[in-house]
Order: C-alpha cells, then structure tokens, then sequence
C-alpha cells in the first residue's frame, strides 16, 4: 500500500477479495453481527407485526407488543416511547400524559446505555435499506457526486425541534421515513415505499451513507445520547497495522481516526453506530466491543494513565 | 487585517451560510407540513380525540388505538392518502364504532391525544350524522328508518318526527339528528340502505351552523342565549349585570 490512493472501488473490491481469501468458517464468523442485527431489526418488527394482526398473546389479553417505534407497550405494562418523538411533541406544546413520558425515559436511559446509535444500526428499519444501497455501492462503479458535511444532520436535527415549536406539529414524526416504513410495514403503507426509494437511490448513486450519515435527524439525535454509552469499540494499538480496512466498511469512517484512537483507546464519538463491521473484520482483532469502564483495565494505554481522567476525552 | 479576524469572519460567513441553508429547508419542510396537516379536514378520529388542531399535535402516531379497537374499526393512515398521515381515523361506511363501554381504544392512547377525561362513551363527539334529505327513504315516504332503529342513542340522538302524508291515512316518518347527542359512531352510516349512504358522519365544523349570538327566539326567551354551540361551547359571554345582546331594543323603551 505504498502508492497513492487507487480509485475508490478498486480498493474496496480489494478488500472484499482479501475478505474472500479468508476460510469459510472464518467469513461465516466474520458475518455475525450483519447476522444479529438483521435478526434483530427484522425480529422486532416482527413482534410488531404478529401483535397487530396474528393477535400475539402473552396470556389471556395481555398483548405482547402493541404500537410501534414511536411508542409502544410490553407485555401489557411496560410502556416505551421514542424521546425524539415526545420531545417534538412537548415543544408543540402539548402536554404529554405520564405513561408516554415514562416510556421515552426508559428508552432513552436503555440507549444511553448500549450506545445511542445502537438504535440505528440494530433496530431502526431503514437500516437494512441504506446497508443494502452501501453494500451495492461499493461494488458499483458509482462516482462520487459531491461531498457533504456529516454534521448537517445536526442542524436538520435543530430545525426539526425548532418547527415543531413553530408548526405546532412535532415536524420530523409528520415526514419521517422511519416512521413511515415502520408503522408501513405495521399499520399499512401507503406511499410511504416510495420514501424507501427514495433514500435508496440517494444512497446508492447520489451521496455514500447519504441518508443515516448525514441527514437523519433521530440518527442525530441518537448520536448526542450515545456519548455516554457503556458499550464501545475497544481500540488495540499494539495490534493495529494501520491497514484501514475498518475504515472501509464502517459507515460513519471518521470514528475511526486512528490517531485518536491510540490516544483514547476506543470509539469515544457518539456517531459510532455499534454496528460492529469493524469489528469482524479486522484481520488484526484490534477493535472489539468492550465496557467502557473496563476497556482501560484491560489494555492499559500509557498516554491514558498518564493523562487525568478529566482530560481524558479531549 | 489580522489573522484572528479573517478567523471570525470565515466563521461569520460558515454561520450565514448554515443558517441560510437551515431558513430555506425549514421553509419548505413546513410547507408541507402545513399542506399534510391542513389538506385533510374529513378525517374521522377515535373517541375522545382533541380538537383536531391539538390532536395533530399529541398523536405519536404509534398506532395502539388501533391494536385496541376489538372491532377493526380503527386504521393507521398511511403516507400520500385521504387522512393526514400515520394518524387513525375510521370510515364508518366500511366499519363504524360500536361505542365500547371501556373504551379501549383511548385508554391504550400514550400521549393523551385520545383525552383520558372521556368517561362516558356516549358522550364522545366523533362527528355528527348529517341525513341527505333527498335521498333519505323516510323523507321520501317510504317506512324505512333503519338508522332510527341501529342508533346506540335511539330517541336521543336519532328521533322520528310523523308527519301527515296529503290525503293518504299513512304518515311519513322523518329522522331527525340531535347534535347535542349524537356520537358519531357511524352505525347509523353503515346501516343505510341505499346505495351511497343518505345518512353520513361528518367533522362538526364542517357541518354545522352557528347563529349569532344577537338572535332572540321569543318563545323560548326565558333563555338568556338563544343556541348553546355545541360541542365545547364557551360560557355565555354575558357578565353578571349586563343584559345579553339583543335584549336590549325591540322590548325597550316606552311604545
């Protein structure tokens, strides 16, 4: 890898040819978390699904999943709300009853947990989509188009919270294409495949990751409440040989700074979706998910105990 | 000048820039926020629901009134259709709301868009039959009254008037909607027997009239305001001491 940077999609084919070089069983086990996090967006609304129309009992009327992502209850009483969806509601001005406020609480505080962001990569239903269109983009001679900074999700994010207070509507809920393909898939689509289209073509020859890595306001909103996640990517600098191939799957490749990670000793931006592509494939095993209180018992870095605790993030 | 300013002024210009681009998306996304919301005024929606402008607001969309509804009436809208999206709403040609006592659908609500203050079933206020007289069976002479039979509110919120039909010793019965009991539930609608239903549920502000405060009914004047408006009508806007409008001339003065 001396020479300079060939095009694009040679060197993502490489990469999938050294991939292939592997053994079977190896790439099967390579393949386990594209396999869990399908089983799980796709389980979860299955549970949906069969609760609204195959009537899934618990026990006698005791629902097993009743709603959908916006809100939902568990086995009859556990409530859970999207804390994205009652915050644009509550700035509407509504005054939301206890059950949804209690239910977007438990959902935040299981993501704050598990990474923000997990959300997206192992629950949110377009995720399979836009993996579907980055899957086929790097194995297409597709050209880059334009470039467009990952932090506009921010601002769209803002405007979103900004016009519910002004529309009176909470504004992203009223044109969410995760909405739309989630209670769609529940409740009766509509047009609402069209947004899938859309999001589809955009990601697949208009802007790389376009939609989850740039645009989606909840990925946004995710992506602040996963800075205090438990659940990282360590980070093994001794093992590393610089050879980028994580940085190659990974949909959000800027977490992947190594130079920040040798400082820190795992994925510290809340943008990491937990997805674990860099995990399974890195031909090292330098990157595999840890706590993050004991990433540092186990791989003690000596710029980390060196530095104060406080400063250890900067 | 100063590098530190040519800085800030780079980060003025990134500043203008993003806020341009957040002023002129934000523009356009409300645009169609207010064309979604606004384009649909027919929609019918579960008991208890907020007055449309607040339950635009409240609805999460999550569809748990419609898991509830034992009877399938409720549906979730779908994106690019009649109803304002992923809220629920019903057609009560197809399925009407047969009035649960418990009332499942508002209690499943999480947000209180379906107002948990609904008690009483019968007293939701879905929408309001409104009888095409033209095309009524009964009002053409015919013994129908069918949607006089299936009202849960029999005698309250559908009553027959009889009327002498000419010279024929058979008398025309007539329905007749009270809005100050009817629910909306529909069962009437779905009842109807002629092709495109003659009786039909339609959102209150669509329908109904209201008369101006000033109007007087003589025979009933023991009444300080001629016609409550209802649902939710305000108070009598009569202080204590004042006498109501229109009191005030025709009764006045010494003739």
């Amino acid at each position: 890898m001396s020479t300079a940077p060939q095009h694009p999609r040679l060197d993502a084919l490489a990469s999938i040819e050294k991939l292939h070089a592997r053994s079977w069983p190896a790439r099967i086990i390579s393949w386990r978390y594209v396999v869990l996090r399908r089983a799980t967006q796709f389980g979860i609304l299955l549970l949906f699904f069969g609760t609204a129309h195959w009537g899934w009992e618990v026990s006698k009327d005791v629902a097993l999943l009743t709603g959908n992502l916006s809100a939902s209850e568990f086995l009859g009483w556990i409530p859970m709300a999207d804390p994205f969806a009652v915050l644009q509601i509550f700035l509407t001005g509504h005054m939301l009853q206890t059950e949804s406020l209690i239910g977007a609480a438990l959902v935040l505080g299981f993501y704050a947990l598990v990474g923000g962001r997990v959300f997206c990569g192992w629950v949110c239903p377009v995720n399979a989509v836009t993996d579907l269109a980055g899957w086929m983009r790097q194995r297409l001679p597709i050209s880059t188009l334009f470039a467009l900074n990952r932090n506009i999700r921010y601002f769209v994010l803002a405007t979103a919270l900004i016009l519910s207070v002004i529309s009176g509507v909470a504004a992203f809920e009223w044109v969410s294409p995760v909405g739309m393909t989630h209670r769609g898939i529940i409740f009766g689509m509509g047009m609402g495949f069209l947004a899938l289209i859309a999001i589809f073509l955009f990601d697949l020859l208009i802007l790389k990751n376009g939609w989850c890595g740039h645009l989606c306001p909840l990925g946004a909103f995710w992506s602040l409440v996963g800075k205090t996640a438990l659940i990282r990517v360590r980070f093994d600098k001794d093992s590393c040989t610089h050879c980028g191939e994580c940085a190659k799957v990974c949909p959000e490749p800027q977490v992947l700074n190594l130079k920040k990670l040798e400082q820190t000793g795992y994925v510290v931006p809340g943008e990491c979706s937990n997805c674990g592509r860099c995990t399974a494939l890195c031909p090292e095993g330098s990157l595999n998910f840890d706590l993050r209180p004991l990433i540092h018992r186990h791989h003690p870095a000596p710029e980390v105990r060196a530095t104060p605790i406080e400063n250890r993030n900067t | 000048m100063p590098v530190k300013n040519i800085a800030r002024r780079d980060f003025l210009v990134k500043a203008a820039q993003a806020t341009a681009v957040a002023t002129c998306g934000g523009l356009l996304w409300d645009y169609l926020l207010r064309q979604e919301v606004r384009a649909h005024p027919y929609a019918l929606r579960p008991p208890g629901a907020l007055a449309e402008g607040d339950f635009h607001a409240a609805c999460i969309k999550c569809g748990q009134c419609v898991n509830a509804c034992p009877f399938d009436t409720l549906k979730l809208a779908g994106a690019g259709g009649d109803m304002p999206i992923g809220t629920p709403y019903f057609t009560p040609r197809e399925i009407p709301c047969y009035l649960c006592p418990d009332i499942p659908c508002m209690k499943a609500c999480p947000t209180g868009a379906l107002s948990p203050k609904l008690d009483d079933v019968n007293q939701s206020r879905m929408g309001l039959a409104v009888i095409d007289l033209e095309n009524c069976l009964s009002w053409k002479g015919l013994r129908c009254e069918i949607c006089h039979r299936e009202c849960p509110l029999k005698g309250r919120a559908i009553v027959l008037e009889t009327h002498p039909r000419g010279i024929s010793k058979h008398a025309m019965f007539f329905p007749i909607v009270n809005s100050d009991a009817c629910t909306g539930c529909g069962i009437c609608e779905k009842a109807c027997p002629t092709t495109e239903a003659a009786i039909r549920i339609l959102p209150h502000n669509l329908v109904q009239g209201k008369i101006g405060e000033h109007y007087r009914l003589g025979w009933i004047e023991k009444n300080e305001i001629t016609q409550e408006f209802k649902p939710g009508a305000p108070e009598a806007p009569v202080k204590p001491g004042k006498k109501a409008p229109g009191m005030d001339y025709l009764n006045e003065g010494d003739l």
